[in-house]
């Protein structure tokens, strides 16, 4: 288990840098999610992975760390605000500036290759 | 009442935020008026503040009762008294400023610079690093808004930038975080610190690593040099009042970086890495941003380079971590925070009185009330430069002093270069503003009361920080002196216990965690 979650939270975050370092703010919106993601998930396993142990002590023998899936929903509340704050701002940025790259300068026809 | 007055510097902005934001529909006077009150009180009581901790008491305020180091606790040393009080000084200029018209260009200016107030004291006060970060969201969600503030194609494009750059150091935020929790089981800082110190092989790698991830990202905050190509930008395109805030928003990462340096990796493997990091990494903040002054077309990104190289010289005075750098440094803080923010409001001023030239350093109409920007804009290049009447030269001087051995070799060229570059720069630029200058006058744009008052309170630091030189150095002496002993912190938060039976107690968990990851 611990090696399919290394690699689904390493994937992940290579995909999110991958994806944030595009031109086009869509793209950079996406990678940020997936960054998101990884973050969370990476957030949960700081605990331990356990099967079958609830976080509450007297559930299970051995209950787990409740303190990680506290620092998650956190986070996912942080970043979802965060993620929705970015998409109205880069469909403002569309608009105000004529162009979808973040740098703003490119015109339509955008990420041709110079 | 007086035990919680330590909780009123994050209740006092978030109430006011809440009645700012919800009275959505009273007049612009009295918003202004409420949110000046509401500025004033946190002053008050962030001076209270000053006092209690200036006594070298540490007090400690357990949120919702919750003991450390499983609860939340605030955390009232002198560092954190500093820290308020400056930025309720700064933010009490600004919101003055503000009031005299920048607030009106778009919606709910008032309610957002409180919740930033709010954002930054709770970041100054709390004792849990999550916390820390909940608190640096705060305070950047309000500063996404307020950067925007007024709208405009320029302010758009820098913030973008702004909000991707930080939501990303959000997530390597986090993944320190995860790391450090994950090495430590426990998210008190000095409940963190006193495990640290007891760690070695593994663990100690692990929280190396995590010590330098979040270093990376305190300094994406206060702008350290492969992370600062944002703040130029950023802050040149900022409305005047907003900019002379975020002179803070620099310091806080300052501040995170001096709070985990002091109370968590004191005399960890992590500490000799971080350091060397700071230090080189800040000469060269100071070296690249005196070019960047000097290279400057307009006075705006000029005073943002000017931000730049106090970044660089607070953190190379850091990164030296003596009692006599740190007390250097905490004495220039204050100092170079309002001159900074004060330079931004002076801009406005010049700029609003230019027409279309604005504030680009060329040659334009004569301006309407020369003798009386000249006069402001003198005294703050004064300040800034760092000559000698004001507070600026003698901090500088403490830490020139505080340098030893070969770090002197580095410093001392750096940091007097980088006064000379600014001197020349601003001297320039005053050149321009205020002598080449063709015949006949814009009328419009005549300072106002509000402007005024706003600018001179902050400015009136620079002589006061020099007349009261002693008793404020004296302060940021005793500052530094207990930033070196956390373990007075450990002690009076945690009680004699040893580690160990803290971990005892907490076995199921932290067993589990080990025998999982590792």
């Amino acid at each position: 288990m611990e090696a399919l979650f290394a690699l689904v939270v390493g994937v992940l975050t290579a995909s999110g840098i991958y994806l944030l370092l595009r031109g086009r703010t869509f793209p950079v919106i996406v990678g940020l999610a997936l960054l998101g993601y990884a973050v969370n998930l990476f957030l949960f396993s700081t605990g331990g992975l356990n099967t079958h142990a609830a976080a509450v002590i007297g559930e299970s023998i051995t209950p787990t760390d409740p303190l990680p899936q506290a620092l998650v929903l956190t986070a996912i509340v942080i970043g979802f605000s965060m993620t929705a704050f970015v998409v109205i701002l880069a469909i403002r940025a569309r608009s105000d500036l004529g162009s979808d790259h973040v740098d703003g300068q490119q015109g339509e026809d955008g990420d041709a290759p110079r | 009442m007086n035990q919680h007055l330590i909780s009123l510097p994050i209740l006092l902005p978030m109430f006011g935020a809440l009645v700012l934001l919800l009275s959505g529909k009273a007049s612009d006077r009295s918003h202004r008026r409420l949110s000046i009150a509401f500025t004033v009180l946190l002053a008050i009581v962030t001076l209270l503040l000053l006092q209690r901790a200036a006594g070298g008491e540490l007090t400690f305020y357990a949120l919702g009762n919750w003991q450390p180091p499983f609860g939340i606790v605030l955390m009232l040393d002198r560092l954190s008294a500093l820290m308020l009080s400056l930025t309720a000084v700064l933010a009490l200029g600004c919101v003055i400023f503000a009031s005299a018209g920048d607030d009106v260009r778009g919606s709910n200016f008032h309610g957002l610079f409180q919740l930033q107030l709010m954002g930054l004291n709770g970041a100054f006060l709390t004792g849990d690093i999550f916390n820390l970060f909940v608190f640096f969201e705060i305070t950047l969600l309000a500063s996404y808004a307020l950067l925007m503030h007024g709208g405009g194609k320029e302010r758009v494009g820098a913030g973008l930038h702004y909000v991707i750059l930080n939501v990303a150091g959000s997530a390597l935020f986090l993944i320190a975080l995860g790391v450090l929790y994950g090495a430590t089981g426990t998210l008190n800082m000095a409940d963190m610190g006193r495990r640290v110190a007891t760690m070695s092989g593994d663990q100690a790698a692990l929280v190396t690593a995590g010590a330098l991830l979040l270093i990376v990202v305190f300094s994406l905050k206060a702008a350290l040099l492969p992370l600062y190509f944002w703040l130029p930008r950023t802050y040149s395109s900022a409305p005047a009042p907003v900019a002379a805030l975020f002179a803070i928003m620099t310091k806080l990462g300052l501040y995170a970086i001096l709070r985990v340096n002091s109370l968590i990796f004191a005399d960890s493997d992590a500490e000799s890495a971080i350091q060397g990091w700071l230090w080189w990494s800040g000469l060269a903040t100071i070296l690249l941003a005196a070019i960047g002054v000097l290279a400057a077309r307009d006075l705006r990104p000029l005073v943002a380079y000017l931000v730049l190289v106090s970044v660089g010289t607070l953190l190379a005075a850091a990164s030296l971590s003596t009692t006599a750098a740190t007390t250097a440094l905490l004495y220039y803080l204050p100092h170079t925070t309002l001159i900074c923010g004060v330079l931004f409001l002076i801009a406005e001023l010049i700029g609003q009185q230019r027409g279309k030239a604005g504030t680009r350093l060329v040659r334009a109409r004569r301006l309407h009330q020369r003798y009386l920007l000249g006069g402001l804009f003198l005294a703050a290049a004064v300040g800034v430069v760092g000559l000698p009447p004001l507070a600026g030269s003698l901090a500088k001087l403490l830490l020139m002093q505080a340098a030893e051995g070969s770090a002197r070799l580095w410093l001392w060229p750096l940091l007097l270069l980088a006064g000379l570059s600014a001197l020349i720069a601003m001297s320039r630029a005053g050149s321009v503003f205020f002598w080449a200058s063709y015949k006949g006058e814009v009328a419009a744009g005549k300072v106002t009361r509000p402007q005024l008052v706003g600018v001179v309170w902050l400015l009136a630091s620079a002589p006061l920080l020099v007349v009261f030189a002693g008793p404020i150095s004296h302060y940021s002496q005793a500052t530094a002196e207990q930033l070196a002993m956390p373990q007075v912190v450990i002690q009076q938060l945690l009680g004699d216990e040893p580690t160990r039976d803290l971990v005892q107690s907490r076995q199921p968990f932290h067993d589990q965690t080990q025998g999982d990851t590792l």
